[in-house]
């Protein structure tokens, strides 16, 4: 997985609020066997028209939203399907922060699986970080200090530390797990006694 | 101390606590299906790791199967490799699979419990966030992404931070016409859709009592709806006679081990919630969805939201773009609601019972000429099962399609969808912009007015059909 560390750019902002995964990626781009190349399908239905053409009001679609590495939602991002295919097609688009104040669950946690920051802030912050949007001026994004620098002004956000050090050391969780081996030998020791219905042996 | 249920599950599977809250949660149940998958295996296969417990680990192909004919396979080329790619890994790492053309095969949340894969007191988890479904037995069930897939894969276990209590207790008894499908789109419409974000909800109260194992499976699947990590239920002698004799349940002496825990799992009387919701049954009426979310619900009784009543600004803009998306006027009565489809199926509602509710309202009785409707089983089992009863001739003679088992209409994966602008009256769980296909209009309902709707030609009180 990709480090997080610093970030800088001129946020997308997109005032939507309750955005589903199937508007971030719809299901037909979810036929993939692969993580990338989503990018050119975020947003689709709102990016382009029945032609496929780009929809020129779009955020995304306009300079130089279209290079945007953050962006500024709604708040209840990500509700609905599970599909890691919408964090693969931010990430593949360019996007590795997104901005809100508040996010559903699964989506959240497959964030953090694929390198990119979700930043939870009160939405009175939004509006204000938002306006930087607007004036297309740049806002920069520091995971170890956890803040986030704007004009001469700077908001500090909370992360799980856990969380926080996988994504600073790009670290894989599956080997982190792995290394509690035996732990989970013995759990399922334990298993075949207490529930031996459970592993089916 | 006194614990909830969902505290007494989570407790039993703790592999590893560390000091800043994060658990390592055993995992009892793994539902695996073609669209969230591929990429896993992938990472297995590249990191060269094998499949921790492939007997614990069940796989079917659903989002993208066809629902007509399949003897000649799978037609769009993407979603053939999908599938294929499935029955290629579950090969390669020893995992179970019901093919397509198994007559087991089913959508993954419908073919768990009724194959008994589904048990009380464990944690299943799929990489679908209507994973919830499983709930309704007890058992701690939620969606994942696909790197947890892949965890879970590897290492049979989930990394997870407890989430909090949240208690919905539903009493009173059903008005004849309102079904569970109503319970959950009303307490939806209450709670909006973030708000169990964060917390598993427990239903419990004299209703949720009285319901069939079925209709717990129709609530428990659309809790992530409303935004929580899971819903659940304590499970009783219905769930018990249920699982009971089930291929995958356990037998003999394992039975009656597995019934002595199971009848552990409830919340102790004093246990503390960190949110309770009390609603009176006899309150709720048959209700539908106006807009594009979840939580855009009225009753059937009522008009479509006007904007300019709202004052909150976000509120006001999401009801704009909604009814404009929607097609819809402010202020326009439920029944005035025109559709051109109606979806019977879906893991919210593509059981047995869910069909029987149905065909009910539609015998002897003959579909508006102007509406284009489908019935889509959910599996295989149930398929067979409302042949056996006849359904499938009250369904067809009524108007209807009779299909092949899957996911179907429900996201429109495969080739069944909405065209842009056409409006269904669907039993499924989502009414997103373009979830039934680009531009399409959803409108959730129960089996019951899915189809009251397909007769009338428009949504309508599925109380003035019961016979």
């Amino acid at each position: 997985m990709q480090k997080f560390n610093t970030l800088k750019s001129v946020p997308a902002y997109l005032p939507i609020v309750n955005i589903d995964t199937d508007m971030i990626i719809p299901k037909q781009f979810l036929k993939t066997i692969k993580r990338t190349g989503l990018g050119k399908n975020l947003f689709f239905e709102m990016r382009y028209d029945d032609q496929g053409k780009e929809i020129s009001d779009f955020v995304l679609n306009q300079n130089p939203y279209n290079g945007s590495k953050i962006l500024i939602a709604g708040k209840n991002f990500g509700c609905g399907s599970s599909r890691e295919h919408a964090p693969w097609a931010l990430l593949d688009f360019g996007i590795t922060c997104v901005i809100s104040s508040s996010y559903a669950d699964i989506f959240y946690s497959n964030c953090f699986k694929n390198g990119i920051l979700p930043i939870i802030l009160e939405e009175e912050k939004i509006k204000e970080l938002s306006e930087y949007s607007n004036r297309k001026e740049e806002i920069s994004v520091d995971l170890n200090d956890e803040k986030i620098v704007y004009g001469n002004n700077e908001i500090k956000f909370d992360v799980d530390p856990f969380k926080k050090k996988c994504l600073l050391e790009g670290l894989d969780d599956i080997a982190l797990s792995l290394k509690k081996s035996d732990k989970i030998e013995s759990f399922e020791t334990n298993l075949k006694d207490k529930k031996p219905w459970i592993l089916n042996d | 101390m006194s614990t909830t249920l969902y505290d007494k599950i989570w407790n039993d599977h703790l592999v590893d606590q560390q000091d800043d809250g994060t658990a390592l949660l055993f995992v009892d149940r793994h539902l695996v299906h073609e669209v969230t998958s591929p990429q896993a295996f992938e990472g297995l296969r590249n990191s060269n790791r094998k499949v921790r417990h492939p007997n614990l680990t069940l796989a079917v192909a659903d989002h993208n199967v066809p629902t007509t004919d399949r003897t000649k396979g799978i037609a769009d080329v993407e979603s053939k490799i999908q599938v294929d790619t499935l029955e290629a890994n579950c090969k390669e790492f020893g995992v179970q699979l019901f093919g397509m053309d198994d007559k087991r095969q089913g959508i993954v949340h419908i073919i768990g419990p009724e194959q008994g894969f589904t048990q009380p007191g464990t944690v299943i988890v799929c990489g679908d966030s209507h994973t919830a479904t499983h709930g309704a037995f007890g058992s701690l069930a939620f969606g994942i992404g696909t790197s947890e897939v892949e965890h879970v894969l590897a290492t049979q276990t989930l990394v997870q931070k407890k989430a909090k209590n949240f208690r919905i207790n539903v009493n009173g008894q059903l008005p004849v016409g309102v079904t569970s499908k109503d319970v959950i789109l009303q307490i939806i419409g209450k709670i909006g859709t973030a708000g169990g974000t964060g917390s598993v909800i427990e239903y419990a109260g004299d209703l949720i009592k009285s319901l069939s194992v079925e209709q717990r499976m129709t609530i428990c699947n659309m809790t992530i709806e409303g935004g929580a990590r899971a819903g659940l239920i304590a499970p009783d002698e219905k769930i018990f006679n249920y699982l009971k004799g089930k291929p995958m349940s356990p037998k003999g002496d394992n039975w009656e081990k597995a019934l002595n825990y199971w009848n552990t799992l409830k919340t102790d009387s004093d246990a503390i919630f960190d949110q309770e919701l009390n609603l009176n049954a006899d309150e709720i009426l048959p209700m539908i969805t106006w807009g594009t979310s979840p939580q855009d619900v009225i009753t059937i009784d009522d008009k479509v939201p006007n904007p300019q009543s709202e004052s909150d600004e976000d509120k006001k803009n999401s009801i704009e773009r909604a009814l404009k998306y929607m097609g819809l006027k402010p202020n326009m009565a439920a029944k005035d609601i025109k559709i051109d489809k109606v979806f019977i199926g879906s893991c919210t509602n593509g059981r047995i019972e869910d069909l029987r509710e149905a065909a009910k309202i539609l015998k002897d009785k003959k579909i508006s000429s102007h509406v284009n409707a489908m019935v889509v089983p959910g599996s295989g089992l149930v398929k067979e099962q409302a042949e056996q009863e006849g359904l499938d001739k009250i369904f067809v003679n009524s108007g209807f399609e009779w299909r092949e088992p899957g996911c179907s209409m429900c996201l429109a994966m495969n080739a069944d969808k909405l065209k842009p602008e056409e409006r269904c009256a669907s039993t499924s769980n989502r009414n997103f912009e373009g979830r039934q296909g680009r531009g399409g209009r959803t409108h959730l309902v129960s089996p019951g007015m899915a189809a009251a709707a397909a007769i009338s030609g428009s949504l309508d009180d599925v109380r003035k059909y019961q016979n």
